[in-house]
């Protein structure tokens, strides 16, 4: 029985360690990728300003309450635009952002494509 | 044929190219409000300064237009632009929420002493984070709210005679 609640209580700590750590991952990535508004090209993570402090302390309470991190990015775009993030999230506005690159790799890949066989069937 | 489509391609792609550096160098990449505006504030509740009362958003409705401050004894903006705080006081079609952001309550009390309380309601936020539910990324800031809890403007940096002749013509205006 001992044994039992021992290991119970072994895996109680090591399951909040693990959620512990996965939070503060998750922190640190939304962190990295909001812009401080008050500085020059920094990130929230890199920064000490007030603005940077105050926005860290919210979104650390955000993470407590099981937000998740796109309702947290939402969140500070509604209230301060999608300026605020670095990497900005997918919608009707920026879907061009989002797909040209993949379009101009697979545009790029065919025309090789079409230029390797071109010179192929000409040496033969 | 083949020639003609290669120059339309080009073409295309030149005109493409343009179009995206015309877009993206005409766009504000300097944070702005518009987005806020016409938007209902966030529901709040914080500490009175002065005594254990809880203020809240509820607080608001009862007035025809509020302006929303954020100040702290330690700004010095915030000194410039209290004379048009007091001014705006002595409106009956407006009152004035003061958030006391960051700041020792013996300074922020000490700073209304000195240079007078245009605040019809006084909280404290000590921990800043109700700023950002605002949208406030610098002190001082002001928000003006109509009845409805909608932000009608929002004033960044310390609000200056035009700021007040603007909140004057809004308030007025029926």
């Amino acid at each position: 029985m001992k044994k039992i609640t021992l290991i119970l209580i072994c895996l109680f700590f090591f399951s909040t360690k693990i959620n512990s750590d996965e939070n503060l991952i998750k922190k640190i990535e939304i962190y990295k990728n909001l812009r401080c508004l008050v500085c020059q090209g920094q990130s929230i993570a890199d920064s000490n300003s007030d603005f940077a402090q105050t926005i860290k302390l919210v979104i650390e309470d955000q993470i407590k309450e099981g937000k998740s991190e796109k309702e947290i990015y939402k969140f500070l775009i509604s209230k301060y635009g999608d300026w605020v993030v670095f990497k900005p999230l997918f919608n009707k506005t920026n879907f061009l952002l989002w797909f040209l690159p993949y379009l101009f790799l697979i545009l790029g890949a065919m025309t090789i494509f079409f230029l390797i066989k071109k010179r192929n069937n000409k040496d033969n | 044929m083949k020639n003609k489509l290669t120059k339309i391609l080009v073409f295309g792609l030149f005109l493409f190219i343009f179009f995206i550096f015309f877009l993206a160098l005409n766009s504000n990449k300097r944070y702005n409000t518009e987005n806020l505006i016409g938007e209902k504030i966030t529901d709040f509740q914080l500490y009175s300064l002065v005594n254990e009362k809880i203020l809240s958003s509820k607080n608001l409705r009862k007035n025809n237009y509020t302006l929303i401050n954020f100040w702290a004894s330690w700004c010095a903006p915030c000194k410039i632009e209290h004379k048009y705080l007091l001014k705006l006081n002595e409106n009956k079609n407006i009152k004035i929420f003061g958030i006391n952001h960051k700041d020792k309550k013996d300074n922020a009390i000490k700073f209304l002493k000195d240079l007078g309380n245009p605040y019809d309601y006084l909280a404290k936020n000590n921990d800043g984070k109700i700023s950002i539910k605002f949208g406030v990324y610098g002190i001082p800031e002001s928000i003006l709210i109509n009845k409805k809890l909608e932000i009608i403007k929002k004033f960044i940096g310390p609000i200056n005679d035009n700021d007040y002749k603007e909140i004057i013509r809004i308030i007025n205006y029926k």
